[in-house]
C-alpha cells in the first residue's frame, strides 16, 4: 500500500531525512514517533507530494509520488501538521471545495462530504466559520478533509494534538473503524495512545529509523517496561552515538 | 492531449469558487470597492473636472485607470499565494492532485473578476454622460475592454509577486513598485529623460512596454490589436513566472 524507498532531504546545511524506508500493507496503523526535529514531518510531506525528496521514492498504492504525482495524491488522504484550514469557510464548503478539487463531482461529492461529516462528528459546526470553531473541531474538520474521497493510504500529522480527552478518545475510535481497510500512518507525541491506536510503530531520530516494531515488543526494550523509556533510551542512545 | 490538459487545469474551477468566495467572505472585497470607486470618482470629478470639459465623453474618467490600478490591483492581489503560506493551507493545496497552470489561473481570475465587479459598477458614470449629451458608445464600450484586459496585467504581477514574498505586505511594495515602472515608463517626463540618454529608439522601446502608451489608443477609441496582445501576453508572462515561484516551494 505504502512503500517508502531511501527518501532523502536535506535544508541547506541540516541533513533532516536520511535515507528514511519502510512499508506499510492494508490494515496496519503505523506510530511515526520520534523527538522534534526528527524529521517526521518532513517525511510525511515529502510522502504527501508537498516537499520534493532529494533521494529517494515513494510508492502510494503502487504510484510513484515523483514520476506519477497526482495519481499517487489521489490515492491518499493527509492531515498536515496543526490541520491548516481556510478559516472564512463553513466546514462544509470547505469539504465541498477538497472534493472538487479531488475531481469528484455530483452525487459522489454530495455523498462523500456527507460521509465525511458524520464520520468526524461535526454536523452541529456545519453552519460555524471553520475561523471560530475550537482546536478540536478544526482537526476533525481537516481529517473530514483527509478521508472524505475514501483513500486507501491515510497520513495523519499528529491528529489528537492539542485535543482533550473525550475528542482524543474519537479520534481514535474513527481510526479504529477505518483502520482494517486502509494503511494508516500516524505521527504523534503522545506516547501514552501509541499502544491503544496503533499496530506497529516506527522511532526515527536525526532523520534515520531507529526501531521499528510492534508498540509492545519497543516498550520490551526498557528497563521500566513502558514505552516512554523505551523512546527515551532509544533516542539517547541515537544521540550518543552521533556525538 | 486532451488528458494532459485536464490534469494541468484540473482544479481550475475549485480554486476560482474558492478565492471568489473568499474575497466577498469577508469585507476584502466590499472595501476594496467601495475605495476604489471613491477614488476613481474623487479623480475623475476634482481633479479632472469632469462636468467643465464641455465634452460627451469619459476621458478625464479612464485616463485615471493606470495610476489607480497600479495602487489598488496589488492589494487585491498581495493576499492569494501570501495568505496561503501564513496560514499553512498551501501544504493542503500542493497536497491536493491539482495542476499548477488551473492553480494560478484560478486564483488570478477570481481576482481579475472582483476587478471587473468594480469596473462594472462605474456604469453610471457611462450613463451620465449618455444623459447629458450623446457620446460614441462604441468607443466607450471598447476603452473599458482594455481597461479590463490592462487590470489583468496589474494583477498578474501582483499574484506573481504574492507566490514570490510570501508576505501580503511585502508583496504589496514590490508589486506597486514594478507596477510603477511599467506604468511610468509612458510618462512624457520619463521619455523625455530616456530620449536623451538613448535616443529616439530607445524612447520608443520603453514606451512599448508602458501600461500609459498601451492603454492610450484605446482611451481614444481605437481598438489596436497591439495593445490586446500586449496585455494578453504580459498578464500570461507573469502568470507563468507566478507558476514557476509557487512550485519553487516544493523543493523546500
Amino acid at each position: 500500500m505504502l512503500d517508502i524507498q531511501r527518501l532523502e532531504k536535506s535544508f541547506g546545511a541540516k541533513h533532516a531525512v536520511r535515507g528514511v524506508s519502510f512499508r506499510l500493507e492494508k490494515g496496519t496503523v503505523l506510530g511515526f514517533l520520534g523527538p522534534n526535529g526528527a524529521g517526521k514531518s518532513t517525511t510525511m510531506r515529502m510522502i504527501a507530494g508537498v516537499l520534493e525528496p532529494d533521494g529517494g521514492d515513494a510508492l502510494i498504492d503502487g504510484k510513484s509520488i515523483l514520476s506519477n504525482r497526482r495519481e499517487a495524491q489521489r490515492a491518499l488522504g493527509y492531515l498536515p501538521e496543526g490541520a491548516p484550514l481556510y478559516e472564512d469557510m463553513t466546514p462544509p464548503e470547505f469539504l465541498v471545495f477538497m472534493a472538487s478539487a479531488r475531481g469528484m463531482k455530483g452525487v459522489a461529492r454530495k455523498d462523500g462530504v456527507e460521509r465525511a461529516i458524520a464520520d468526524a462528528r461535526i454536523s452541529t459546526v456545519c453552519d460555524q466559520r471553520i475561523g471560530s470553531l475550537s482546536k478540536g473541531y478544526r482537526r476533525r474538520v481537516g481529517l473530514a478533509g483527509a478521508i472524505l474521497h475514501d483513500p486507501p493510504v491515510l497520513l495523519l500529522d499528529e491528529p489528537t494534538d492539542g485535543l482533550d480527552p473525550n475528542q482524543k478518545r474519537a479520534v481514535r475510535a474513527l481510526i479504529a473503524r477505518m483502520a482494517p481497510h486502509k494503511a494508516i500512518l500516524i505521527s504523534t507525541h503522545t506516547l501514552t495512545e501509541v499502544p491503544a491506536m496503533c499496530s506497529r510503530a516506527i522511532v526515527v531520530d536525526r532523520g534515520m529509523v531507529i526501531a521499528d516494531d510492534t508498540p509492545q515488543a519497543l516498550a520490551k526494550k526498557s528497563e521500566d517496561g513502558t514505552l516512554e523509556g523505551a523512546f527515551t533510551r532509544l533516542t539517547d542512545q541515537a544521540e550518543a552515538e552521533s556525538a | 492531449m486532451k488528458m494532459w490538459l485536464r490534469e494541468q487545469f484540473g482544479g481550475f474551477t475549485a480554486t476560482y469558487r474558492r478565492e471568489l468566495g473568499a474575497y466577498f467572505a469577508t469585507p476584502m472585497a466590499y472595501v476594496f470597492l467601495a475605495v476604489f470607486l471613491l477614488a476613481l470618482g474623487v479623480f475623475t470629478w476634482e481633479a479632472s473636472r469632469f462636468f467643465d470639459t464641455g465634452s460627451a465623453d469619459l476621458a478625464p474618467f479612464f485616463v485615471w485607470h493606470p495610476w489607480l490600478y497600479m495602487i489598488f490591483l496589488p492589494a487585491l492581489a498581495m493576499r492569494l499565494w501570501a495568505d496561503e503560506r501564513s496560514d499553512g493551507t498551501d501544504e493542503l493545496l500542493l497536497s491536493l492532485p491539482l495542476g499548477m497552470p488551473g492553480l494560478v489561473l484560478g486564483k488570478l481570475l477570481a481576482a481579475w473578476t472582483v476587478a471587473g465587479v468594480g469596473l462594472a459598477l462605474t456604469a453610471p458614470m457611462w450613463v451620465t454622460v449618455n444623459v447629458l449629451g450623446s457620446p460614441d458608445n462604441a468607443a466607450i464600450m471598447l476603452t473599458y475592454l482594455v481597461s479590463f484586459l490592462m487590470a489583468g496585467a496589474y494583477l498578474s504581477i501582483g499574484a506573481a509577486i504574492s507566490a514570490l514574498t510570501g508576505s501580503q505586505v511585502t508583496a504589496f511594495v514590490i508589486s506597486v513598485v514594478i507596477a510603477f515602472v511599467f506604468t511610468a515608463a509612458g510618462w512624457p517626463l520619463v521619455l523625455s529623460g530616456v530620449k536623451s540618454v538613448f535616443g529616439t529608439g530607445g524612447a520608443e522601446l520603453v514606451a512599448s512596454f508602458s501600461f500609459l502608451t498601451q492603454f492610450e489608443g484605446a482611451q481614444r477609441g481605437v481598438l489596436e490589436l497591439r495593445a490586446v496582445v500586449f496585455f494578453l501576453g504580459f498578464t500570461a508572462f507573469w502568470a507563468t513566472l507566478n507558476g514557476l515561484w509557487a512550485t519553487r516551494q516544493r523543493l523546500g
